[in-house]
């Protein structure tokens, strides 16, 4: 690790000042942008767009799996892009086309007609009523011709073998009770450890750090067990009622936001004989909208993409499970289908991707603030 | 909930009057968290204590009772503990270094002011942080299989003629565990982006006076001031590798496949819980994987002393 003492950083610090070209609390600025630089500019971009074609590249084979169709994906030495064979309609019969090439030396487009393992007969799709052509040789070393054909129909399957609307209700329904218990909690929690003094808050505050660094296990068999006894395990409970306690992430985000708005109208608002929940609502919140937001999107994202807890209480019950639940008891059905898999997966991630493209801008705000350190 | 008001100022004389009312509010809005602590977090991490000194388990064939230490001489010679002890060692090793690296150096590339379109760049490497970690498993899951995979295309395109079996390989799976992990980068990615924006850009300006190229000026301004943040990355990064467990389940069943190199311990200990229904022993489990994490937290809390700036402090 790098060893620079406060004293080098003084030392770098110090030299402009000489200059006298030192402004106070100039931060969140990127270093200038120079003229003449382009070269390292396009190298760099370049570099992003490679680096970002690999990191996205499976979501792409992930919806050209999801539009192949069953026999694609089965035979070898298919295209990359979804296909069928295209075929020529002969005697009733759809026969595949190969590129044959002849004795003659010329290359031509033939119907497979009767496959043989040394010899095999082909029929010319020009001219369908002449004489079939025998050609020797493995027709399986031949090359098939194939035409672009996405196969929409694995997410129409996918649709009926899961209950598809039913799991993105009760995701959903999760997400949204959850972040509501989180923000009414949290907010509370956040302005008490934010604009009060009381004996023991250091203390507590700590605690409540400390928590994020509690690994789950030590807490979750008596936990469990209550909810059990309580006859909440196989309801939705264990997964709403805690949110309503507070968590030691959202309560610091909030914290330190609300950290940084000054105190002068609080007062202001309590010499009008405001109270303290009052100031909370009328005071505190519409200055802090932004962690508020930014806090409930966190919440919806972690809460739709939860596995482990659903995994513990919803198990018992289908018709209560959440989405990612849904797609990991549909892979254990239908693994050897890989189209049907990426279709649901895709089917899955789909919605959160699009309210993430949609609020992309509350997301950078929030992480903003995820980064002010105490 | 509330501590009495008469008892206390005196050993607190800054706590009197309109204070203490003020203080009272105060416990009163932290309140949900309270008890929330005391009911989800204190409560029950005694109770898995005192569940390691007893052989408490889900159906309870025999009687409840003290066993003493019993549980922690069956942890000394489980071997199954080590083994799996060692699997989340051995993934932590490689997933650590690039679970902290990685985003450091996509951020360091979508913050270098020669890079065009950083907005959008920023949008796309945030955007599979918010695929659900399930659907992440199975979209990598394809793209590692060894005859199917684009990643063993591009090895065999780059003329590697016997790509790794990524998933199906015991030593294989962990950088294979490690490449799926990597749609996971955006939380850190964005963390370390909101700290190179708080470096404040006279520091670049007066590396450039001193002559300092751009390696230079990473390793002795930028590195030593995003410290904390990387600090605050390493122990998040420590606490949650050694809790792995949930992508592996997912992908091989909780089978331990290929091999036994996927039996992490917490998986290991989670079927302690719910497949062996051998409570007092998960109970066990769970308390050295604690201790395991408190003690490297410490150090590395420790060690923060060593290498990590705080502005703050120098003024």
């Amino acid at each position: 690790m790098a060893h620079v003492t406060a004293a080098d950083l003084e030392d770098l610090t110090a030299r402009p000042r000489l200059f006298g070209r030192r402004r106070a609390g100039t931060t969140g600025s990127r270093p200038p942008r120079e003229r003449g630089d382009r070269t390292r500019s396009f190298v760099l971009t370049l570099l992003a767009v490679v680096g970002l074609a690999l990191f996205l590249s499976p979501m792409l084979r992930s919806v050209v799996y999801a539009v192949k169709s069953t026999d694609q994906i089965t035979q070898a030495g298919t295209p990359l892009w979804p296909a069928d064979p295209v075929t020529f309609a002969y005697q009733g019969k759809e026969l595949p086309l190969l590129v044959v090439p002849l004795p003659d030396g010329t290359i031509r487009q033939l119907a497979l007609f009767e496959p043989g393992r040394k010899s095999s007969m082909f029929v010319d799709p020009a001219a369908p009523d002449a004489a079939p052509i025998a050609w020797q040789g493995s027709w399986r070393t031949l090359d098939q011709i194939w035409q672009f054909a996405p196969h929409w129909e694995n997410f129409a399957k996918v649709w009926d073998l899961i209950d598809y609307p039913r799991l993105l209700f009760n995701t959903l329904a999760i997400a949204v009770i959850s972040t509501i218990g989180t923000l009414l909690s949290c907010t509370l929690v956040a302005y008490g450890f934010a604009r009060f003094k009381f004996p023991g808050r250091n203390l507590l505050f700590t605690l409540l750090i400390a928590t994020i660094f509690l690994p789950t296990a030590v807490t979750i068999i008596p936990t469990y067990t209550i909810f059990q006894k309580l006859g909440w395990v196989g309801t939705w409970l264990p997964l709403l009622i805690p949110t309503f306690f507070a968590n030691a992430y959202d309560v610091f985000l909030m914290r330190q936001y609300f950290m940084t708005i000054p105190t002068e109208m609080d007062e202001a608002a309590a010499i009008d004989g405001a109270g303290p929940f009052r100031t909370l609502i009328s005071v505190i919140l519409p200055q802090a909208w932004p962690v508020v937001i930014a806090v409930a999107i966190f919440h919806l994202v972690y809460a739709w993409n939860d596995f482990f807890g659903p995994l513990i209480y919803l198990s018992s019950d289908p018709d209560i499970q959440t989405i990612a639940l849904g797609l990991q008891r549909f892979n254990g059905v239908h693994y050897r289908d890989p189209g049907l898999i990426q279709a649901g997966t895709l089917m899955t991630l789909i919605i959160p991707v699009i309210a993430f493209l949609f609020t992309q801008r509350f997301f950078t705000r929030g992480i903003v603030i995820t980064g002010v350190e105490k | 909930m509330i501590a009495p008001g008469a008892a206390r100022p005196r050993s607190r004389p800054r706590f009197s009057g309109l204070a203490w009312r003020r203080a009272r509010w105060g416990y009163v809005f932290i309140a949900p968290w309270v008890i929330g602590f005391l009911a989800f977090t204190a409560f029950p991490m005694i109770a898995t204590l005192a569940f390691t000194f007893s052989n408490i388990n889900l159906n309870q064939a025999e009687p409840l009772q003290f066993v003493g230490l019993r549980n922690y001489q069956t942890l000394a010679s489980d071997q199954r503990t080590w083994d799996s002890l060692a699997v989340t060692l051995k993934f932590a090793v490689l997933a650590l270094p690039v679970g902290v690296c990685l985003p450091f150096v996509v951020a360091l590339l979508l913050h270098s002011r020669h890079l065009r379109g950083s907005g959008a760049f920023r949008v796309l490497f945030f955007l599979p942080y918010v695929v659900p970690f399930v659907a992440g498993v199975f979209v990598w899951q394809g793209m590692l299989s060894a005859d199917t995979g684009w990643v063993n295309g591009l090895l065999k395109f780059l003329g590697i003629s016997h790509p790794p079996d990524w998933l199906q390989d015991p030593t294989w799976i962990y950088p294979g565990l490690v490449i799926m992990g990597l749609w996971g980068i955006g939380g850190g990615m964005i963390i370390y982006l909101a700290g190179l924006k708080g470096i404040p850009s006279d520091l670049y300006e007066a590396a450039k006076i001193d002559g300092a190229g751009a390696f230079a000026t990473l390793r002795h301004i930028t590195i030593p001031m995003m410290s904390p943040v990387i600090f605050f990355t390493i122990v998040l990064g420590v606490v949650d590798v050694l809790q792995y467990f949930l992508v592996p389940l997912v992908l091989k069943n909780g089978t331990g496949e290929p091999g036994g190199s996927t039996n992490f311990f917490n998986l290991y200990l989670y079927q302690n819980f719910f497949t062996f229904q051998n409570m007092s022993y998960g109970a066990t489990l769970a308390w050295l994987l604690f201790a395991i994490s408190l003690v490297l937290t410490l150090l590395l809390f420790r060690s923060a002393r060593h290498w990590v700036y705080y502005a703050g402090e120098a003024r």
